[in-house]
């Protein structure tokens, strides 16, 4: 018995411990299997939260009342913004990735805090729980997006606080993966990977990590004073008692967009990793990534007025806004600039993670222009909540946190599962989302500008023909997506095994693990002399 | 591990740091009771950071332990700080 | 599980937590100072239906706590387990008298009507009900911690009694200590900000 489920000899797939069978899963501390969790949990939410978006663009294929009606629309979207922010893109790459990979990449058996890591999950999926109450219960699913503005947030009937509450259950869940990954980095390199022999993943980890821990806590005090609003009338954003919807707004996006920060970080880091992989080079400027991720870390604290140009704050705090949003622009910028010199004269492969880590590049990029347009006060009172504003965050988060979590997920998937996915269904797939992406999202652009508000389940007839383009690519997407899903899952079960360690020919330490890992990860903890990106010839 | 010679704080520099907090406390008792305007507030503010301060040294052992804790310490209450002043660059200018 | 041992690990893990918890509270302080800022007259009148007296009481109650557990960690690294069981005992009693006091605090707003959506609350101007708003939420919230930390104390109590915690692992106990260093904190804050504005 013990020879078998030695932990150097078992893939962790294998691994037999104390449990059995779903409970071997659902109480394990192994970081590796608490990743897997967090991704099929994911996969599922996501799912879910993608049909409520294809019901929602199938409404607004034609003004009027086509599939649904406003109350539902609203629902729709708020219940799309919930699942998507709170349950997929900010655990994100970190719960994912970050668990599986971060141990391995820096030469460590686990995390900082296993049983901490554990709890995590379980807080995650009790937040989910409590969120999904809040569409079952008598009074109706919420009808306030996902920002619960004040004051309709605690004067509507809908149930708003199984919602909010649920959110803030998550959010300690968000705290704890920060607090363990900080630790974890700090405290267990192998011996000789000083902080700048570190790969780029965990240092994009670690910025994030940071932005988990300081940033969440304001987000969860937010929903708790909504909370009291609801429960108590404290008056605290009521204007009838002197309270300021306005601060509400401050409050809420003081986390909101440090939050977007935990989406994309990751997901440039994994870029980071693909990139010198697939060009068989060294990364172009390793130091100059790190400062900008620690930049981006911290500048991304005071920008957050920039969601609320037109709500009525000073002038001095619009002009504040404004600059420090084009200064926290420029490191973003610098990192565009890095992996495209790094592909410069470098031999490419292009294989699947490949192919969604330029696209990833291109689509981010016109996420991140765009955003300057919205960062601009003159434009951004045309464009404020108009389609122009979803179709940059679409860009930006799917197109940056989701892109990178498809190329992150197509890039390490055989070390995972110690099998291969299907190249040509992967690539079939991708470039079948990637065209209906664009076709969903770039009509977007143009009917902001010219003027048809979000968040409304109808329009005037002068927006029909660009909405018919984007709801017909809707159609497009998810059938790339399918494809995509299906290959993986398939693969993950049935797909070609491999025992390779390096089947792409990284230099990073999970490259040199076994494929699976075992339990441990390494038979003895390595001692680096090198940096992660040293590409000889 | 816990290889690290741990510091040991005797029992008379506890006593003496509750003394000064408590004196401090006494003294923003007494000095509210002056009418001195903003001034108040900010003599109010400025001994609880005292107290703080005095609480995170030698209580929370900050004094002691390895610099990474009094740099991250330091920067959390930075960047709260400038949070603060960036929201008021809304309420102080409408 | 993979066992690793690493106390200074622990300690990081716990100040960062602290780091939240002082987010949490932070925010709560900047709407009070937003709300300061929008209704000063209102708020200083506010604050002088605050009792010093019994303010100044729980300050200075809790700073003594603050020091007893302190002690009890020097206790425990000097393996004197009695000494450290007695000061643990003192922190919980004062704990507990600070609660008992906010209890007859927050009582006598009740009698009056000052308790969110209440009448006379109502009745008078916006800075008042908002004054009084953060201060059951501001203290409200505290008085969850201190709950809490009565709770971390009683589990450390006892882990010290069965010598589970002692002169060479006294991880848990140190982090409920810096734990309970932050209740202190933020009352450091929350007195002058409510009590002594008048």
């Amino acid at each position: 018995m013990s020879e078998a489920n030695n932990a150097h000899n078992v893939s962790y797939l294998d691994y037999k411990g104390h449990y059995k069978g779903l409970f071997a899963w659902i109480f394990s501390t192994d970081h590796k299997r608490i990743g897997l969790l967090y991704l099929y949990t994911m996969l599922f939410f996501f799912s879910v939260a993608a049909i409520l978006g294809l019901l929602m663009k199938t409404q607004l294929i034609a003004p009027g009342y086509t599939i649904m009606g406003p109350q539902t629309y609203n629902s729709l979207f708020t219940l799309h913004g919930i699942i998507m922010i709170f349950i997929i893109v900010v655990p994100g790459l970190p719960a994912v990735f970050g668990n599986f990979f971060l141990p391995i990449m820096i030469g460590a058996k686990d995390v900082a805090f296993p049983r901490l890591n554990l709890l995590s999950w379980w807080l995650y999926i009790i937040g989910i729980l409590i969120v999904l109450t809040s569409q079952f219960m008598g009074d109706g699913p919420p009808d306030t997006g996902w920002t619960f503005y004040a004051p309709y947030s605690f004067r509507t009937p809908t149930n708003v606080l199984p919602a909010v509450f649920g959110a803030f259950v998550m959010g300690f869940s968000s705290i704890l993966t920060g607090i363990n990954f900080v630790v974890t980095i700090h405290r267990m390199r192998a011996p000789g990977m000083t902080w700048f022999k570190m790969p780029l993943f965990p240092w994009t980890l670690y910025g994030t990590a940071w932005i988990q821990i300081l940033a969440t806590p304001v987000i969860g005090i937010t929903l708790l004073l909504i909370v009291a609003e609801r429960l108590m009338g404290i008056g605290i954003f009521d204007p009838a008692l002197g309270g300021d919807p306005i601060l509400y707004q401050h409050l809420f996006w003081i986390y909101s967009h440090p939050a977007v920060y935990i989406m994309i970080l990751p997901g440039m880091g994994a870029i980071s990793e693909i990139i010198p992989v697939f060009s068989r080079k060294t990364i172009f400027g390793y130091k100059a990534i790190v400062l900008s991720t620690m930049a981006i870390a911290f500048v991304g604290y005071f920008v957050w007025g920039h969601h609320m140009f037109t709500s009525g704050m000073s002038g001095r705090a619009l002009f504040a806004f404004s600059f420090l949003t084009f200064i926290v622009a420029i490191p973003s910028a610098i990192k565009v600039f890095n992996w495209v010199s790094t592909m410069h004269k470098g031999s490419l492969i292009m294989q699947t993670p490949f192919y969604w880590a330029i696209s990833f590049i291109f689509v981010f990029m016109i996420g991140g222009l765009t955003g300057l347009v919205l960062g601009s006060l003159a434009t951004n009172i045309h464009v404020h909540d108009t389609h122009f504003v979803v179709a940059h965050f679409h860009f930006i988060v799917f197109g940056g946190t989701g892109y990178a979590f498809m190329a992150a997920l197509h890039y390490w998937f055989p070390k995972m599962y110690g099998r291969m996915y299907d190249m040509s269904w992967a690539n079939l797939g991708w470039g079948i989302f990637f065209i209906g992406f664009l076709t969903l999202y770039l009509p977007m652009f143009y009917l902001g500008i010219l003027g048809m508000p979000r968040r409304y389940y109808d329009y005037l007839p002068d927006f029909h023909g660009g909405n018919i383009i984007s709801s017909l690519g809707a159609w497009v997407m998810i059938s790339g997506i399918i494809i995509i899903f299906a290959n993986l899952i398939r693969s993950a079960r049935h797909g070609q095994k491999i025992t390779e360690k390096n089947p792409w020919g990284g230099k990073t330490l999970e490259w040199q693990v076994d494929t699976p890992p075992t339990l441990e990860n390494f038979d003895e903890i390595p001692t680096i002399v090198k940096g992660p990106y040293e590409f000889e010839d | 591990m816990s290889e690290e010679k741990h510091h040991i704080v005797s029992y008379k520099t506890h006593f003496f740091v509750l003394v000064a907090l408590l004196i401090l406390t006494t003294t923003s008792v007494l000095i509210t009771r002056l009418e001195m305007g903003p001034l108040n507030t900010a003599a109010a503010m400025l001994i609880a950071g005292t107290k703080a301060a005095i609480v995170l040294a030698w209580f929370m052992h900050l004094k002691f332990e390895s610099r990474l804790f009094l740099l991250m310490v330091s920067a959390v209450i930075v960047l709260f700080i400038l949070v603060i002043i960036v929201t008021f660059f809304d309420y102080s200018y409408r | 599980m993979i066992e690793h041992r690493d106390d200074l690990g622990a300690k990081m893990g716990m100040w960062l937590f602290i780091f939240t918890e002082l987010l949490l509270f932070g925010m709560l302080f900047l709407v009070y100072a937003v709300y300061r800022s929008m209704h000063p007259e209102a708020f200083k009148l506010a604050g002088e239906e605050l009792d010093v007296a019994l303010g100044t009481l729980n300050t200075v109650i809790l700073l003594i706590s603050s020091m007893t557990v302190a002690m009890s960690i020097s206790a425990i690294q000097k393996g004197n387990k009695n000494l450290a069981l007695a000061l643990l005992g003192v922190t919980i009693f004062i704990a507990v008298v600070f609660l008992v006091n906010k209890y007859f605090e927050w009582g006598v707003k009740f009698e009056y009507g000052f308790q969110p959506g209440g009448a006379e609350l109502l009745e008078l101007g916006q800075g008042t009900i908002l004054f009084f708003g953060l201060y059951f939420i501001m203290t409200g919230i505290h008085a969850l911690h201190i709950l809490i930390g009565i709770g971390l104390f009683i589990y450390v109590y006892w882990q010290v009694k069965i010598d589970k915690i002692h002169q060479t692992d006294y991880v848990w106990l140190e982090n409920t200590g810096l734990y309970w260093h932050l209740v202190d904190l933020i009352w450091i804050f929350l007195f002058p900000l409510f009590y002594l504005i008048h």
